[in-house]
């Protein structure tokens, strides 16, 4: 150990290196450091990275829906990626009451023809999860004809835009393809 | 680990040869022989009782951990297995579920005695700091932990508490994903909660190590709070055992009777019922809340009307005991000696206990009988809304107003020079002043 020590002062004191300046010896532990730090985040990453959706689970990312099975002022919930998702047959009514909504006051603006796929504006298609924590809103008891979220207050219209209380945004529309005239494919 | 010098003798062969080797009786005469100040109260035994209520929730945990199944298929059905089939389950079960509460009960009356007593100050910021790192800890570890039931409750606290992270602005969406394993809560996320909840009960272990290290190192505060001078450290100090390990342990009888009657006459009083329906991840009851002892933080979570807001006021309100030390400007410790300040820290117990009582109502259900008076912004101001408003005002202003300008304002009563004086009768009994009137607040 002694010999070890005696090493240390000799390069602790190295030529060309006064007090206070930067020394072979210095930029040694800083290249070390530095690779010690890269190791740790290598060794960290998978460990992270395991706690990721594994396979099995984006496996399950797409399902089809027959939407013939939704009668009209009917709303079915269908689990997708283990969330519920709103498969609503609005009425004409609704329709005419969500587009003239368009041009309303809202907190997070869209159209209702940007939240409908054309030629099919009766079908909504929504994650049946409030935007604010996460509950499952119920329709026909909202101020705005459509949701109303029991946890926090929130209000979505027919559209499922939100329109009074702490929800942040609109119901989320589920990326989703009428893959023939009756049928959707969401995800 | 312990602030002192060591005063333990070995006596026979086997500790001379031990003492040598691995000083560990050394350790533990030295750690339960602290010098401790002689005037400590009945506030003061919290400690040993919380250091109970953590083994029990080990223990008990480690034995429900080999009946219960870790899988949304089989959570909800072994919880029920434990509770009829397995010998005594239902015991164990009842004192794990009770258990979290007594813990929580102890460890805000412990907060609060340091609060008043003003054990957070220099040099025992260390000490203070160290208990809100196993405070975060405990929430985090007793959310985990009522996840694992997979009843209505578990499943809808895990989904709104798991939403509250999707709150951070741009990256947290991928973060929630990554924190529940899956684009919603499910087996991926009952499985990891079950393995953190293992795990951080012994990490809150390790730190509680370190606020015994920060305390035998600072030495222990006492109700009058002064530092006592070495030269009287000989007649104000005791040893801590047995002094202390018998008036602890008396505490801790009672401490456990009270225990005893939540876990045999009425284990379920401090749960709620709908965790007794198994998780259904399309239906969501008709009320969430949390478990009592988080009660006044969900309140205040839906206090602010914006939803990272509320998630930042939320985190900020346990955020700011960590800078506690550096908020009170008073030089005086102890709030018998603070007129002032006494009164509002009355007023924030009080508070505290009204933030609980909003975070179990619905924000927009009437305070005061069954009327509506005006409507102020977004709710009626006889409404819980409000109400939960005013209390989180008055919780913030405590610490970031109060503590900071009435300890430079306030004219603290005069201090008595020993924990002595106080205590020896007579108005010449030390230094010839007037005894400290405070001290008929025990």
């Amino acid at each position: 150990m002694a010999e070890s020590v005696v090493t240390n002062e000799a390069h602790n004191g190295e030529p060309g290196g006064p007090e206070g300046e930067a020394t072979r010896r210095d930029f040694i532990h800083i290249a070390a450091s530095a690779a010690a730090v890269g190791a740790g985040v290598m060794v960290a990453w998978p460990l992270i990275n395991s706690m990721n959706p594994a396979a099995d689970t984006l496996a399950l990312a797409t399902i089809d829906f027959d939407v013939t099975k939704v009668m009209e002022g009917q709303q079915v919930v269908i689990t997708w990626q283990g969330k519920p998702v709103f498969v609503r047959h609005r009425t004409a009514a609704e329709v005419q009451r969500a587009i003239a909504d368009n041009t309303a006051s809202l907190k997070d603006p869209a159209t209702d023809q940007d939240r409908t796929k054309v030629g099919h504006e009766p079908f909504l298609v929504v994650v049946g999860s409030c935007t604010h924590l996460g509950c499952i809103p119920t329709f026909g008891t909202g101020d705005y004809g459509g949701w109303f979220c029991p946890c926090h207050g929130s209000h979505y219209d027919a559209s499922g835009r939100i329109r009074k209380g702490p929800a942040p945004t609109n119901l989320v529309v589920p990326p989703y393809e009428f893959t023939t005239a009756t049928s959707v494919r969401i995800g | 680990m312990s602030g002192h010098e060591s005063t333990y003798v070995p006596k026979t062969g086997i500790e001379k040869w031990l003492d040598t080797r691995l000083p560990i009786v050394r350790f533990g005469a030295d750690y339960m022989s602290l010098p401790t100040p002689k005037n400590l109260n009945y506030w003061y035994t919290f400690g040993a009782i919380l250091t109970v209520c953590l083994m029990i929730q080990i223990i008990t945990g480690i034995f429900l951990a080999m009946h219960y199944v870790p899988t949304t298929a089989g959570a909800f059905a072994s919880v029920e297995r434990i509770m009829r089939d397995v010998n005594g389950g239902w015991l164990l079960r009842y004192v794990h579920s009770n258990g979290a509460s007594m813990f929580f009960i102890a460890v805000y009356v412990h907060m609060l005695r340091g609060l008043y007593y003003g054990s957070y100050k220099a040099p025992r910021e260390m000490i203070w700091i160290l208990g809100c790192v196993i405070f975060f800890l405990m929430i985090a570890t007793a959310f985990l932990g009522y996840v694992l039931p997979w009843g209505q409750m578990s499943y809808w606290g895990a989904e709104v508490i798991t939403n509250l992270v999707g709150a951070i602005p741009l990256i947290g969406e991928p973060v929630l994903i990554w924190l529940r394993g899956g684009p919603a809560i499910d087996n991926a996320t009952l499985n990891r909660f079950f393995s953190l909840h293992y795990l951080l009960p012994f990490v809150i272990f390790g730190v509680v190590v370190l606020h015994l290290w920060a305390l035998h190192t600072s030495g222990q505060n006492n109700p009058v709070g002064i530092l006592i001078p070495k030269d009287r450290a000989k007649k104000d100090m005791i040893p801590f055992h047995p002094y202390y390990t018998v008036k602890d342990g008396f505490a801790l009888l009672l401490f456990m009777i009270m225990f005893a009657v939540f876990v045999f006459f009425m284990p379920n009083a401090l749960g709620h019922a709908d965790n007794y329906i198994p998780a259904n991840p399309l239906q969501t009851p008709a009320a969430i809340v949390p478990e009592w002892y988080l009660l006044p933080f969900y309140a205040i979570l839906r206090a602010i009307p914006d939803k990272f807001g509320g998630v930042v006021a939320m985190f900020a309100a346990i955020g700011v005991l960590f800078v506690l030390p550096w908020l009170d400007t008073s030089k005086v410790r102890s709030m018998r000696y603070r007129p002032t300040m006494r009164i509002f820290y009355i007023f924030f117990v009080i508070n505290g206990l009204i933030l609980g009582w909003c975070g179990a109502k619905l924000p927009d259900a009437p305070v005061i009988g069954n009327f509506t008076t005006f409507t102020l912004i977004d709710g009626d101001l006889n409404s819980f809304l409000w109400l939960t408003r005013f209390a989180t005002l008055y919780y913030f202003a405590f610490f970031v107003v109060l503590l900071p300008f009435v300890g430079l304002k306030e004219i603290p009563l005069r201090i008595p020079l020993s924990i002595s004086e106080p205590v020896l009768s007579g108005p010449d009994a030390m230094s010839g002043a007037v005894p400290a009137q405070a001290e008929k607040k025990g």
